[in-house]
């Protein structure tokens, strides 16, 4: 187990290196740039020009990308031109994290604590009102847009009916302390319990929006692998045995269906990434995929580059979480 | 594992989770909220963070929008309008060669350190301004742009030196009289700070490092002597707070708390508002400002400021653009009524000429182009032009005070272009994705932009584009008038008697527009702000340069 794990850490450096190569020539080959977002309508030729020797962007390319390496490697990733001018890129993925480790997860939870006993419970009762209805909610879930879903979350929550608030993560003025920069978290770290209500409260709707994608997938795969482990043979045996229901759903079914649910979540989670982009910028919810937007529009190199390989090395991680899940719940896979 | 270890080690967590939240102390201050008196709060929906808060090296203008509120200039901007008045300065006074300019400060301001303000205290700011290492050149954009140069090579730099002739008396000189002085020290970049902040921070330490720059710590601490104070920038939320300045010597701010909150996206900031959450925003989509007129709120619409051009290449490779006929028959195609009324903002108007009615130097008797599609097609065809191509670009991805949607705008041009026999090549690019380049380089035929004063100065405007021969979007040095443009700007803008420069400027709006051509300009548009139900004393700024000490806000927030 250990050795497996090490193989994939040292095959994610690899993975890494050659990302921040692609990652470096293919910024760097779209067109405009950081100094087009610095000098917007007052650039010239000499003023561009000028900004970007100072940025040192005027050199080749091999070698802006082994200067970035041999500081990349001191742990300095450049700081950032535009997201937050003057900020350690690093640094500026390091603050902007916990918003969307906070989002993230409770939209995981939401899609899991939602998709798998929904799903579950389509299969045990194929065909019925609760199935059909299921089934529609989860294809609208895939088929309207984030953005969509966020106005209209919006519109009624918040504008129509005033229950939770807009966008944002917290109110203003309420001085919160902060530790973890996960503000539910903090608040109850910190027993400042109307801080921690008021960042539930920012939670719920962007939470709601980010999870619609993965709670549908999530649904179909259960209900899907629930329906083919019901036909299995062990199902039957077990029945025929005289197992109370409760140990057949708990032991037989659910257990064995599981498997390709858990690989499910885990790429969910790596796609979470993709659906936070949109959520967070529809929400003003200051996490990763908000910079990654303003990063973009604005060629902010440095912040790209961390962000993109960052994300590649929590898609590697969380791949490789999955796979121990698997050995958990397949005993099959651990001894081999 | 097993399911019943897996829920063991999970309730272990919590339970760790929950020890650890003796440790974790709380660091609220017991008088949060209640510091400055309790007039109320104004939070206000920006579209973008601010970039720092030393207004010396930010280029944006969600930056100055709060830099702004804590910091003055010498000379100010009467609310409402882009005139100047005496801010810091009580007044100011010329040599008769307009090189030597004394400025009278007040007597009775003190930084918001305690610091006092004074000809020292001027005569420190413009020598920090001025004396920046090579990065600090290349960041203090706005300076490099108004005064030419830095220290390094101060025979090109229109600033040349400053003195305290007393305490309340500071005189600075100036390489040779210009429009642009002393209005361009209403700019947010020049504004006055504290010199002793600026020591203690560091203010000049900028440094090149990788692909952008640090800045120093007194970018993150500014002290101006201006009505709010800067309290905090939470930027986890994305969350600017100032405090009233209670020691500021002129009427204190309406609201004790001023909040800025950075909303991207402009549908949410609308929800905001409505939701009431936030007071007020910039930049309503003008679709909605009917709408929002009627759910309660307050449309507060500048005074445009602004111009957006048909900007053509004359110095590219289309050689029918450089016969004037063909230009004026391309004017003629347009019709710029229809486009203003159907693609515009409320309160838009056809331009006459590269600048707005409110800059000095404007040319009354100038008359618009009129729309004439056969007089454009007789044009072509005398200039053996007839079904002439051209490459024409948009932008994309952007918004700008002067053009809300450029593709409807391109969209209306397009057709009028087409409909008198011209063949469209369309072209586009995002703002910052290689648009605002391809322009510069000369890559278009022809391409839609547009300018938004920095400040009342002709020069500001048609010198920004004209004024420059060997670099300017309009590619007039490969014209045989382009030079002669050039130069004319250049001495009118150095004429010291206000009447006869004006006079100066107008003529030469008059031989851009008559004889020379080298683009249309189409529009001006009024951006809005939009203020909710409660909030009074918003003076809307053309120059976007709002300032929020006279705001109130009913009830508080």
């Amino acid at each position: 187990m250990i050795r497996f794990v090490v193989r994939r850490l040292l095959q994610m450096c690899v993975v890494v290196l050659v990302l921040s190569m692609l990652v470096f020539a293919w910024l760097r080959s779209l067109p405009g740039g950081p100094v087009s977002a610095i000098l917007g309508e007052r650039q010239t030729p000499e003023r561009r020009a000028a900004l970007e020797a100072a940025l040192g962007l005027d050199q080749p390319l091999p070698v802006q990308y082994l200067k970035f390496l041999e500081r990349a490697l001191q742990g300095n990733f450049g700081v950032s031109t535009k997201v937050l001018p003057g900020e350690d890129a690093l640094q500026v993925f390091l603050d902007r994290l916990p918003a969307t480790i906070e989002l993230s997860f409770v939209a995981m939870v939401l899609a899991i604590a939602l998709g798998i006993p929904l799903g579950y419970l389509a299969a045990r009762r194929r065909g019925s009102v609760i199935d059909n209805g299921a089934v529609i909610f989860s294809l609208v879930g895939i088929a309207v847009p984030v953005f969509f879903t966020a106005f209209l979350l919006k519109y009624f929550f918040a504008v129509e009916w005033n229950l939770l608030p807009v966008s944002g993560r917290q109110s203003t003025g309420l001085d919160a302390t902060r530790i973890t920069g996960m503000f539910v978290l903090d608040g109850i770290l910190t027993r400042e319990w109307d801080a921690a209500w008021d960042a539930i409260k920012h939670l719920i709707l962007p939470a709601v929006a980010l999870a619609t994608i993965p709670f549908a997938v999530i649904f179909r795969i259960t209900r899907a692998a629930v329906l083919d482990v019901l036909d299995e043979d062990y199902v039957r045996t077990a029945e025929a045995k005289g197992l109370t229901t409760r140990v057949i759903r708990a032991r037989h079914v659910l257990r064995n269906a599981m498997l390709p649910v858990v690989t499910t979540i885990g790429l969910q989670i790596g796609g979470l990434l993709a659906g936070a982009v949109l959520t967070e910028t529809v929400f003003s919810f200051r996490g990763v995929g908000d910079a990654l937007a303003t990063a973009f529009r604005d060629k902010d190199y440095p912040v790209l580059q961390v962000l993109i390989l960052a994300a590649a090395v929590i898609y590697v991680l969380v791949n490789l979480l999955v796979d121990i899940a698997y050995a958990v719940i397949d005993p099959r896979i651990r001894t081999r | 594992m097993s399911p019943r270890r897996t829920m063991a080690t999970f309730t272990a967590a919590i339970l760790a989770g929950a020890a650890l939240a003796g440790c974790a102390e709380s660091q609220r201050d017991d008088e949060s909220g209640g510091g400055n008196g309790d007039d109320g709060t104004f939070v206000f929906g920006a579209a973008g963070a601010p970039e720092m808060f030393d207004p010396f090296y930010a280029t944006d203008g969600e930056t100055f929008r709060v830099t702004r509120q804590i910091f003055e200039g010498l000379v100010g901007i009467k609310p409402g309008t882009a005139e100047i008045v005496p801010e810091l300065a009580t007044d100011w006074e010329p040599n008769d060669d307009g090189t030597e300019w004394t400025f009278n400060l007040r007597d009775d301001v003190k930084f918001q350190d305690g610091t006092d303000f004074n000809a020292e205290a001027v005569c420190a700011n413009f020598e920090r301004m001025f004396d920046q290492n090579e990065a600090g050149q290349t960041a203090g954009e706005y300076w490099g742009y108004v005064m030419g140069s830095f220290k390094s090579d101060a025979a090109n730099s229109l600033y040349q030196g400053c003195e305290a002739a007393d305490d309340y008396q500071a005189v600075i000189s100036i390489s040779g009289p210009t429009s642009g002085f002393p209005t361009m020290l209403s700019l947010a970049s020049l504004s006055m700070q504290s010199p002793t902040a600026m020591e203690e921070g560091d203010a000049n330490g900028i440094a090149a490092e990788g692909e952008g720059f640090s800045f120093p710590d007194y970018a993150d601490n500014p002290v101006g002597t201006g009505p709010f104070t800067f309290g905090d920038y939470d930027e986890a939320n994305g969350t600017i707070t100032l405090k009233r300045n209670d020691d500021y010597y002129g009427d204190k701010a309406g609201v004790s708390e001023l909040v800025f909150r950075v909303i991207p996206d402009e549908s949410t900031r609308r929800q905001e508002l409505e939701a009431g959450s936030i007071n007020g925003y910039d930049l309503p989509n003008p679709v909605d400002w009917a709408g929002l007129e009627s759910d309660g709120n307050d449309v507060e619409i500048r005074d445009a400021f602004n111009i957006l051009y048909l900007g053509f290449n004359l110095d590219g490779n289309n050689p029918e653009l450089k016969d004037p006929k063909v230009r004026q028959a391309l004017y003629h195609a347009l019709n710029r009524d229809q486009l203003v009324q159907t693609q515009l903002p409320e309160g838009a108007t056809v331009a006459t000429q590269f600048m707005p009615d409110t800059v000095s130097g404007y040319n009354t008797d100038l008359e618009p182009y009129a729309y004439d599609p056969e007089e454009a097609k007789r044009l072509l065809s005398e200039a053996g032009a007839e079904g002439m191509e051209l490459t024409f670009a948009y932008p994309t991805e952007v918004s700008r005070p002067y053009m809300p949607d450029p593709e409807k705008i391109y969209e209306a041009l397009r057709t009028d272009l087409e409909a008198v026999g011209v063949k469209v090549n369309v072209k586009t690019a995002s703002w910052n994705g290689g648009y605002l380049d391809n322009v510069t380089a000369g890559r278009y035929d022809a391409y839609i932009l547009g300018w938004t004063g920095d400040y009342d100065s002709p020069f500001n405007f048609i010198g920004t584009f004209f004024g420059n021969l060997k670099e300017n979007d309009f590619g007039t040095k490969g014209m045989p008038w382009g030079k002669q443009l050039a130069d004319d700007l250049k001495s009118a803008d150095a004429i010291v008697d206000e009447d006869e420069r004006a006079a100066a400027f107008e003529k030469v709006n008059q031989q851009i527009m008559e004889d020379y051509l080298p683009g249309l300009p189409i529009s001006h548009s009024p951006p809005a702000l939009v203020v909710g139900p409660g909030v009074e004393g918003v003076e809307p700024s053309p120059l976007t340069a709002e300032e929020f000490d006279s705001v109130t806000v009913e009830g508080g927030q």
